[in-house]
């Protein structure tokens, strides 16, 4: 072991049932590094960081701390040797105050062995003011906001003091100004000698704050690298393992006519709509604009799950206001949501009756009975066209991975016939090459003469697939335009109103 | 960006640290679910004052507390129960059990001392069978408990042959039936039992993780927390405090009857659930279930006084629980929206 390393693994390998989660990994840490790790989805990420911080025991390899083979009980036990994780989904109690999560099952005791209420608010205070943050620690986590609980996430691990730091994807929430102090508290543990294992897929951050990084695809290492010895494209490249020459595919849809139209007037004298949008056959309309935004928002009014008075739809010359979800699915007028899990797809049911939900009265016999070999064979068919990667369409759609759920997703709703589609976030928490299948599976169906309004916070994907753009602040269309005038930064200027981008 | 950012941080500030003016503490006292019930609690209590000057009398009173006491000994494990996350069908047959075991033993002759200690590890093998289930095994708490409710009361059928036991030797039933300053004993215990649970609930680290187990199981067993042992102890203990109040039951009325405790598990839950705790977990207290208990006692009694059909208890104790929940959704929504 090299004296300048903290921690090494050495060929660490996890089976999980039918699949090696990570496949002989060797992984180095030096003492006040920022090692970065990428991969795609599924690559291992999360199956070596629950290793790391004792939450799975490797199958084989040898995990070397400061020099000594070690072991982890469990997670208690590898925060014990100085290892902390942030982990991905937020781990707080809701109806706790943000000084009770921060020191989670660790309050300061008095000598009687109660917890003392002065002790803990005041070391609370204490983490709280290294990111600048002057909320009162007894406030329940339940009334803060996303980013403030993934701040105290991050202060409930730097409050183990400890040697070795993993972070999960911290900045999914986090505002820039936010992100700015998390770097700043990173920069300050590091000149203390604390080690990071950084995880991102949002490779500027990494290379922002990471000195080296490591590259992990289908279980393995496939290369350790100097920060400032590598570029975006060549770690995209090793991620993926192939060139994505154009993952978005190439425009082949033929436009047609306008024969969409939403708008919603705000009430008052004013006779021009609040806010109005247009959509043609065949048509791929990007909406960017920023989370909290309001383009969820608007979606789910113009498909009645919010439903407004005010908003009218006018569908091929005809009007609606829909009043809910089903008049809209009637119409043809679809919603995929950006939260598949909670909103999207019934988790513990098979690919198979998920595919059929939202149409299940056309496999209807005539007396009403379920047809088990209509149902089978539209499911087999939807695999087929959707290219869903699971070895039986029985299989619960919970145990697949997020790209194939989404393409589930899709395949429940162009069953249903859709006129036009809304999609919402269609790529989100999906790997590289699922995405690449995602856009092509919706150039399909604009080719098909479908108009597709598509809801995205990635810039990149509003500008690789959109026909025509439309930008969102403050529940208002802000800016338009046309697929060759738009860049990134016309984007992110338009979304933010403000004078620079960055 | 980073403009915005920070001045909207600066008004969530002050908004949180509201200056310590009167509107501000009363507005903070009202956050507390303690607070409103005990405000109901003393409305409750000044109308019937005027309205029925009887009931305001130390005789009322001794009797409605001494009505509450055994229902609130049980609430303490409950409580405790409902903020880790968990639930218990059982503690009404545990506590007719309880009562027979020692009723039982007395008559056959064991001492006292020893009968009691029967009786309590009556419960606490209950409790201890019912968190092994559910802990260990993962069967839900609900499954789990009702199906120990069915059991445990048809075993106490059995083991009497359906016959109350009566006569009982005087001694023991001081326990139930002595008084300290004019106020029975019973309501002594429960009163310490109370307190002490509350403290410990809110004060101690050993207790207070049942707040993070029944906020976020998941994230409990992360940080080191024993889950499965926590629950088994959880049950166990609720499983000796039902059996506890059922053996003070019997000492009260100087006999075991097979029908004692049957209901007393909707009862304690509704209570509870009144006081703040919701089945979710991660919330309540045991100040809260035992004024909610209270505040259910007190509507019983006024009813009585004020000669409404007894017919209608339960009636209007559904819908005060109904009431309760809806003011904290209601409440919940508000927050939520402005948020």
């Amino acid at each position: 072991m090299s004296a300048e390393n903290i921690l090494e693994l050495r060929r660490i390998t996890k089976d999980f049932p039918g699949v090696r989660a990570v496949n002989q990994v060797d992984f180095d840490l030096r003492y006040g590094e920022v090692h970065g790790l990428i991969g795609e989805n599924g690559a291992g990420k999360s199956t070596l960081i629950n290793i790391l911080g004792g939450v799975l025991q490797p199958d084989a390899g040898e995990i070397v701390l400061e020099g000594a083979p070690i072991q982890f009980a469990g997670p208690a036990d590898a925060a014990c040797k100085g290892i902390a994780v942030v982990f991905q989904e937020l781990s707080l109690v809701p109806t706790l105050s943000l000084a009770e999560n921060i020191f989670f099952n660790r309050q300061p005791i008095t000598p009687i062995g109660f917890v003392s209420a002065s002790r803990l608010n005041s070391s609370a205070q204490q983490l709280l003011s290294l990111f600048k943050l002057q909320i009162n620690p007894a406030t329940p986590v339940k009334n803060l906001s996303m980013g403030y609980r993934q701040i105290i996430e991050v202060l409930k691990a730097i409050s183990l003091r400890p040697k070795i730091l993993i972070l999960d994807e911290p900045t999914s929430s986090l505002g820039a100004a936010e992100i700015d102090q998390l770097f700043l508290n990173i920069g300050r543990l590091k000149s203390q000698g604390v080690s990071f294992v950084y995880i991102s897929h949002h490779l500027p951050e990494i290379f922002r704050v990471a000195d080296r990084v490591t590259v992990l695809r289908d279980g393995r290492n496939v290369g350790t690298f100097t920060i400032s010895r590598v570029d975006e494209e060549s770690l995209v490249k090793r991620m993926v393992g192939r060139e994505l020459t154009n993952m978005y595919g190439e425009a082949g849809n033929v436009i047609g006519d306008y024969y969409f139209h939403f708008e919603r007037h705000d009430g008052g004298a004013e006779p021009a709509p609040a806010i109005q949008l247009d959509l043609r056959h065949g048509e791929i309309l990007g909406i960017a604009g920023l989370i909290g935004s309001g383009r969820s928002e608007l979606a789910m009014e113009m498909v009645g799950i919010t439903p407004n008075r005010r908003s009218v739809i006018v569908l091929n010359g005809q009007r609606f206001s829909f009043r809910h979800p089903a008049e809209a699915i009637k119409e043809g007028v679809l919603y995929l949501t950006e939260d598949r899990k909670e909103l999207g797809l019934y988790l513990s049911m098979s690919v198979r009756d998920n595919c059929v939900a939202p149409t299940l009265p056309a496999y209807a016999s005539a007396i009403g009975f379920l047809s088990e070999r209509k149902i089978n064979a539209a499911a087999d068919i939807a695999r087929q066209r959707f290219n869903i990667a699971t070895p039986s369409v029985r299989k619960p759609v919970g145990q697949l991975s997020g790209g194939n759920q989404q393409k589930v997703l899709l395949a429940m709703w162009t069953n249903a016939r859709p006129k036009v589609l809304v999609v919402d976030e269609p790529t989100k928490g999906v790997d590289v090459g699922a995405k690449s299948e995602i856009y092509r599976l919706l150039r399909e169906l604009a080719g098909s003469g479908i108009g597709i309004i598509m809801i995205s916070s990635e810039l990149q994907e509003i500008l690789g697939m959109s026909d025509r753009i439309r930008v969102m602040r403050d529940g208002r269309f802000v800016a338009e335009f046309n697929r060759q005038d738009a860049t990134e930064e016309k984007l992110i200027l338009a979304a933010t109103g403000f004078g620079q981008a960055h | 960006m980073r403009v915005e950012v920070q001045p909207k941080n600066q008004r969530e500030l002050e908004g949180e640290q509201a200056a310590p003016s009167i509107i501000g503490l009363v507005s903070r006292l009202t956050g507390f679910r303690e607070f409103m019930i005990l405000a109901i609690v003393v409305a409750a209590c000044i109308v019937m004052w005027v309205i029925a000057p009887i009931f305001m009398t130390f005789a009322n009173w001794s009797a409605l507390l001494l009505q509450v006491s055994l229902e609130c000994i049980v609430a303490i494990g409950m409580t405790i129960l409902l903020v880790s996350g968990g639930f218990d069908l059982s503690v009404g047959s545990t506590f007719g059990l309880a009562g027979a075991v020692t009723a039982m033993a007395i008559v056959s002759g064991v001492p006292e001392v020893i009968a009691l200690l029967l009786g309590l590890a009556t419960g606490t093998v209950i409790g201890l069978v019912n968190g092994f289930i559910i802990a260990r095994i993962g069967i839900n708490p609900f499954v789990t408990t009702l199906a120990m409710m069915s059991m445990v009361r048809g075993l106490l059928l059995v083991i009497t042959r359906g016959r109350n036991i009566a006569g009982l030797p005087e001694a023991f039933g001081v326990l139930g039936q002595g008084n300290l300053f004019g106020i029975q004993n019973p309501i002594w215990i429960s009163l310490l039992l109370v307190l002490i649970g509350d403290i410990f609930l809110r004060k101690s680290r050993f207790f207070r993780q049942n707040y993070y187990l029944g906020g976020n199981e998941r994230a409990a067993a992360l940080s080191g927390i024993k889950v499965e042992r926590l629950k088994i102890f959880n049950y166990a203990l609720t499983g000796a405090l039902a059996a506890f109040s059922g053996i003070l039951m019997t000492a009260r009325l100087g006999a075991a009857s097979v029908t004692a405790g049957t209901g007393l598990e909707l009862k304690v839950i509704t209570a509870v659930i009144i006081g703040g705790a919701s089945l979710k977990g991660g919330e309540g207290t045991i100040l809260g279930s035992f004024l909610g208990s209270l505040l259910m006692g007190i509507l019983v009694g006024a009813l009585t006084i004020l000669g409404v059909d007894v017919y209608w208890n339960s009636s209007i104790i559904g819908a005060t629980l109904l009431l309760a929940v809806l003011i904290d959704t209601l409440g919940r929504y508000r927050v939520k929206r402005s948020g």
